[in-house]
């Protein structure tokens, strides 16, 4: 199996509804084939022998159907709390951003735009990158995705976050990185001849290294 | 009032045909009226496209797996023909080849033949859909060749890329494969109108509801689902082709447009879709399944309610498509109880269907190992998309290798097994002939192992990350790993595999047609109408004075009043 590193404080919480869906639907899936397959051995056509005549709608019989049914329902329920949580968790509720960043899609290129030293986006200090996006490991942020042009849709899966971005929209979601490291952003959402060479690369970075990039980019773009 | 109205357009097109009954070949096979020609070539041209689709996967799969290598057949696969590939390979494989081969060629073949009637209700406005779905078809391969190329903006064509030419850079392609495709719709438009009147309207003698054989219902309620999803995205396509011909700005958000808005009257449109293919799928498999373990269906009207509640939950689901597309995100845990809640009528109409089985008598014909292979692959297409209706787990799995994997593993039962199945089990009634067994079989697993093999890679390889609609994964340097390249090449050389053997299905249908055993009227020993008359069946299906009435419902198998195992729908008594 591929090993896909967990780099955000909802990468497990995601990965383990994951996991619950596949146990329940697995146990589902392997009954049901194993029953079936059963089945078909058991009451292969042989010589001689009449079939049974049923109609499955007396009482006793239709039960076969009617609690697997029932628990079909149980565990959809199981799915949907779970699938709920995570979703209110990483979409619906917004924690308080120790930086914001702007996440722009264009045809066929992500701009970054980071605050700066001074913490503030829309300053004079901010640093614009095109394909590197640099963010502080343990540091929450706030992200505003916007669009250029076509939808794009600003995927990077050690986070295990997606978000379309839609042109006149600005949205805003959040993700906590919690691990140093180098990794893939993805655009997810087909967006022209240049959607396969629409990478980035997400630079996950410790206090000092991060203090250190924004010193060095503010040296390189200041007049 | 509609009977009378019916029953004179009926004889007024019967008299007239009647009077030249030796036809040329183009008056016979061209511009038929007969309902079974007019499904033979729904079906021929179907698996026309079926090949050109095939053809397409075989040439961009190749791309995914060696990269930048010259396909043979093809040449270098350049980024804009990538994408043009698979938005085609996407929108024929379920345009024009699952909709006309398991809903047009199906049911208007089977119709008429299984309720005992001699023609369709409207035999020239069903002429007229054939025609009118041929053209979609010619300006679909035509839109492939025009300057700037095919359309490439995936088969769910999202604006702004496909409404405008200066983000899509096809500006004739865009066009004309949306005109394809509403001509395509209108097409189905004519066929369902015909299916729903003929199934109410032209039912033998003493047919109840609940005698109509089950494919039929799936088919009507199939075509009912078409025309109460499809008006919306009618008129979205037309909103969308005015953005892209005539520059207004329904979809363009800096004239006051919104592209949100097409992706909501595409997915209303299209998840009830999928149970507009899914549904007469199901109904072929439970034909067959119930002639060849001679058994009676388990719960026929479970069967038909269970068909009936997914098609009305199927118009309350389509936002699932869109969880992270930028709606509201409160919307998603609606839609996502919506969601789970289908997969309990689905989940019903399967156990169903493994219940029939019990008690039966099972013989592995090549129609039956096709209809018990739906039930085994299609599990695994409906227990993935449980992870995909969950919002929590879509954030990770939208957009990736995991739904593709997915909706194949729905697709290719439905559109494919589906089709094999309903056609090697009526081919003795379409030509007269017996299929070849044993080619029948080496056909069936040659198809079915390297199935799994295309698509288990895929879905592991969506788990790791790998999204969709991409000609290059080496840009990405977390899935361009040895790793991941191996199950690329896997899938590929699976379905190279998989393609290879369609040849024994094609070699068997020539000599089978040409050389195979007399079917006779009942090869099957099965009990609906359409083995009552002869093999093929003549023009008007039965001799005016013998249209056939029906005493029983259409799965009397294994009756315990009668020495022979089935009973068929006509005798008395």
């Amino acid at each position: 199996m591929l090993e896909l590193v967990q780099a955000s404080t909802y990468a497990a919480d995601i990965d383990r509804l994951i996991l619950l869906i596949g146990v329940i639907v697995g146990v589902w899936f392997l009954l049901a084939e194993g029953i079936f397959f059963w089945l078909i051995w058991k009451f292969r056509a042989k010589p001689g022998e009449k079939t049974q005549y049923l109609d499955g709608t007396e009482k006793h019989i239709k039960k076969w159907i009617t609690i697997p049914h029932a628990l079909v329902l149980v565990c959809d329920v199981f799915i949907l709390v779970g699938a709920v949580s995570v979703w209110y968790d990483v979409k619906q509720q917004l924690p308080d951003a120790d930086s914001t960043i702007r996440v722009i899609g264009q045809q066929w290129a992500w701009t970054f735009q980071h605050p700066g030293a001074d913490n503030e986006l829309d300053t004079g200090d901010d640093i614009f990158t095109v394909g590197d996006l640099h963010v502080e490991v343990e540091k929450t942020y706030h992200f505003q995705l916007q669009s250029r042009d076509v939808l794009h849709s600003f995927s990077v899966p050690v986070f295990r976050l997606k978000q379309d971005a839609i042109p006149g929209r600005s949205i805003t979601g959040w993700f906590t990185p919690t691990r140093t490291g180098e990794h893939d952003v993805q655009c997810s959402e087909i967006c022209g001849i240049g959607h396969g060479v629409m990478a980035a690369r997400i630079h996950i970075e410790d206090a000092n290294t991060h203090a250190a990039w924004i010193t060095r980019s503010t040296a390189a773009t200041t007049p | 009032m509609a009977d009378t109205l019916v029953e004179v357009q009926k004889q007024e097109i019967h008299g007239q045909d009647h009077e030249h009954h030796d036809q040329g070949f183009v008056s016979k096979y061209i511009f038929s009226t007969d309902h079974k020609i007019i499904g033979m070539q729904y079906m021929f041209t179907g698996m026309l496209m079926a090949v050109i689709g095939g053809y397409m996967a075989y040439v961009f799969r190749m791309q995914l797996a060696f990269p930048g290598i010259s396909v043979p057949g093809f040449g270098q696969v350049s980024p804009g023909e990538y994408n043009s590939l698979i938005t085609n390979h996407g929108s024929i494989m379920i345009f024009w080849v699952a909709m006309p081969v398991l809903i047009a060629a199906f049911g208007n073949f089977l119709i008429p033949l299984m309720i005992g009637a001699d023609d369709m209700v409207f035999p020239r406005i069903n002429r007229l859909s054939f025609q009118v779905f041929f053209i979609s078809s010619v300006v679909l391969l035509i839109s492939l060749f025009v300057e700037g190329g095919g359309f490439g903006g995936a088969w769910t064509s999202y604006p702004p890329l496909s409404a405008n030419a200066d983000y899509n850079q096809t500006q004739l392609g865009a066009s004309l494969w949306l005109i394809a495709v509403a001509l395509e719709f209108v097409a189905f438009l004519l066929g369902g109108i015909n299916f729903i009147t003929t199934l109410m309207n032209s039912r033998a003698p003493g047919m109840k509801a609940y005698d109509i054989p089950m494919v039929c219902w799936m088919i009507v309620i199939a075509s009912i689902l078409f025309m109460l999803s499809v008006g919306p995205l009618l008129a979205g396509a037309v909103m969308l082709l005015f953005d892209q011909t005539l520059n207004t700005g329904f979809y363009d958000p800096a004239r006051g447009g919104d592209p949100i808005l097409w992706q909501h009257l595409f997915w209303f449109f299209g998840h009830p879709e999928v149970y507009v293919v899914l549904l007469p799928a199901i109904g072929i498999t439970v034909e067959v399944m119930a002639t060849f373990s001679r058994k009676k269906l388990f719960g026929y009207k479970l069967v038909l309610y269970t068909a009936v509640a997914t098609g009305v939950l199927s118009f309350f689901v389509w936002a699932h498509h869109q969880f992270i597309a930028g709606i509201d995100p409160r919307m998603a845990n609606v839609f996502t109880v919506t969601t789970l809640l289908i997969s309990v009528p689905i989940a019903e109409m399967l156990f169903v269907m493994i219940a029939t089985l019990y008690g039966g008598s099972i013989t592995l014909t090549t129609p039956m190992l096709w209809a018990l292979s739906f039930l085994a692959e299609f599990l695994i297409g409906g227990v993935t998309g449980i992870f995909l209706g969950a919002s929590g787990a879509d954030i990770y799995f939208h957009d990736t290798y995991f739904v593709l994997a997915h909706f194949h593993y729905t697709f290719f039962p439905i559109a494919i097994i589906g089709t094999f199945c309903a056609f090697t089990y009526w081919f003795p009634k379409m030509f007269g002939k017996m299929m070849n067994e044993t080619l029948g079989k080496i056909h069936f697993w040659g198809t079915i192992i390297p199935f799994n093999f295309i698509f288990i890679p895929l879905f592991v390889l969506g788990m790791g990350g790998q999204h969709r609609r991409i000609y290059n994964f080496e840009h990405f340097p977390e899935i361009a790993g040895p790793e991941y390249f191996q199950l690329r090449e896997i899938a590929t050389i699976a379905l190279l595999i998989m393609l290879a053997f369609q040849a024994v299905f094609f070699f068997n249908v020539v000599m089978s047609w040409w050389k195979g055993e007399d079917a006779g009227k009942n090869p099957w020993k099965a009990n609906t109408l359409e083995w009552t008359t002869d093999s093929p069946a003549p023009h008007g299906n039965w001799p005016v004075e013998d249209l056939p009435t029906v005493y029983r419902g259409p799965y009397e198998y294994g009756h315990p009043d009668r020495e022979e195992d089935y009973w068929p729908q006509n005798l008395p008594g």
